[in-house]
């Protein structure tokens, strides 16, 4: 089965990599401690069996270079530069602006990593875009090789994610090159990605990677679907996860995102969710599984809680409420964005706690 | 010389580990798998004044050092600037995916830790323990 990530957002790793205190291994911080912070929002759009995948990197200045690395559903047809105010546009919908997660990089190695499968390369303004396909240790030896410094919880959550799905994606950020472009503090430099998938999925584990057990992980995740979606863990206290908005989209919001570069497949109609990830990082051992169709469930193998051998999609428990309709209208356009706020505080949580798990979906084909 | 000093500061410093260098195991084996940033099995019991030799297999794509001593040698390499340890077979350095074998006796009874000492994974729980019997068996 074929998942979304979304995610992202920070810190992700993606997959591989992380932010961590100086002091810790591997974490965001070059060897000279001189960095550099970097931020990541992710944007995922679902439609027509087609995930659309919009991430920014930003930074804070400093020297050298630095990335992550997220996992992908799938392999990508196409990377490219993402819309200009597509993400800014979704963010201010709904909330604060989130921070993201990233690790550092350092200069690169020259060597190409065993085992690994190169399947684009890229560049997009300053970042250079790497997909790649591989098992966990062989991602992790090829980042190695190419500079990044992987903290020590990264060899277990590579190997998480390489078992839902081997795609990952190496966005290296040279802040050298991006003062050299003009680029300020701050700046963005989106990326769209093209993904064809069938079901989204959202990589929350990974904004953990780097962190103490007791750290914070806080991120702010945004869902547009055709109707209302799906989602395992239930959003509850005990998960961490909270359910903030759940709303149809405005028309001001479709047709602002629609406007933007490579935007145009966004639906008529959605429904927008927000939900925010406010947990110790050692709690957080899952991903944000979302049913796109409604048909079977979330899966539990999609959300974590299931290594993959052992279940699909159908077993999940459902955590938010969604009305059965036509499969192929469900198709029909799922948004993901993920946007990661690093820092215990660095957002107030603003909006009404909305319940789920009920109503009828107000979107669906009558 | 610079060996034998190398082998003599742990030595005059803990007073606790004797270490004896060797490139063929010797005496009972023990083996140590690193995976996830963690050490298997976490504790291990040897006897004293025997050598005893250490397979220590690295499994993670990541590097790992395997640092056995008391508290004081661990204090030392918390903050400590060494960027590889090969010299002191009590202190070895294991690369990513890589295994090495080191032959270390015990002089006294005891438990002591072994921990990886890189930045972040002796907090992430890379830490077990060698428990030093007088029992030769």
């Amino acid at each position: 089965m074929r998942r979304v990530p979304a995610a992202v957002a920070a810190s992700l790793l993606a997959t591989a990599l992380a932010v961590a205190p100086a002091a810790a291994c591997g974490g965001l911080i070059g060897p000279n401690g001189a960095v550099n912070l970097l931020r990541t929002t992710t944007f995922v759009g679902f439609h027509a069996g087609v995930e659309h995948y919009v991430t920014a990197f930003a930074f804070a200045g400093g020297g050298g270079a630095f990335g992550s690395i997220p996992p992908l559903p799938g392999i990508p047809t196409s990377v490219e530069k993402g819309g200009d105010w597509t993400l800014q546009r979704l963010i201010r919908e709904t909330d604060p602006v989130p921070d993201e997660v990233f690790f550092s990089r350092v200069p690169a190695a020259e060597a190409a990593g065993d085992g690994v499968e190169i399947i684009l390369e890229t560049t997009v303004d300053a970042l250079d875009i790497t997909v790649l396909k591989g098992g966990g240790d062989e991602v992790g030896q090829w980042a190695i090789e190419h500079g990044f410094r992987l903290p020590p919880d990264a060899p277990e959550v590579l190997d998480f994610y390489a078992e839902r799905s081997p795609i990952f994606l190496a966005a290296a950020f040279d802040a050298d090159a991006a003062a050299e472009r003009g680029q300020a503090i701050g700046d963005g430099t989106p990326v769209h990605i093209t993904i064809p998938t069938d079901q989204p999925w959202v990589p929350l584990r990974i904004l953990s990677l780097g962190k103490g057990a007791e750290e914070r992980v806080d991120a702010d995740v945004y869902l547009l679907t055709d109707r209302v979606p799906r989602i395992l863990p239930a959003a509850t206290d005990s998960s961490g996860l909270e359910l903030r908005h759940t709303a149809p989209a405005s028309t001001s919001l479709l047709d602002d995102l629609r406007s933007d570069r490579g935007m145009e497949w966004v639906p008529e109609r959605a429904w927008l969710m927000k939900l925010t990830v406010d947990t110790a990082a050692g709690d957080l051992r899952y991903d944000l599984a979302v049913d796109a169709t409604g048909v079977a469930g979330p899966s539990r193998v999609a959300a974590g809680l299931e290594p993959p051998a052992s279940s699909a999609a159908g077993d999940a428990v459902v955590a938010t409420a969604g009305v059965s309709g036509d499969a192929a209208t469900w198709l029909a356009g799922v948004l993901l964005v993920i946007a990661v706020v690093g820092g215990a505080g660095a957002w107030v949580r603003r909006g009404r706690r909305v319940p789920h798990g009920t109503g009828t979906d107000p979107l669906a084909p009558a | 010389m610079r060996l034998l000093r190398a082998l003599l500061l742990p030595l005059a410093i803990v007073g606790v580990v004797l270490v004896t260098a060797s490139a063929m195991p010797v005496g009972p084996t023990v083996t140590i798998t690193m995976r996830y940033s963690h050490f298997l099995p976490a504790s291990v019991s040897v006897p004293a004044g025997v050598p005893v030799t250490f397979i220590l297999a690295n499994e993670d794509p990541i590097d790992h050092e395997w640092i056995v001593g008391d508290d004081l040698t661990h204090r030392r390499h918390r903050t400590g600037t060494e960027p590889y340890h090969a010299e002191r077979p009590s202190e070895r350095s294991v690369g990513a995916l890589s295994r090495v074998h080191t032959t270390v006796t015990f002089s006294r009874p005891g438990t002591y830790r072994y921990v990886c000492h890189l930045p972040g994974h002796e907090r992430y729980g890379m830490v077990g323990f060698v428990t030093v019997t007088d029992d030769p068996s």
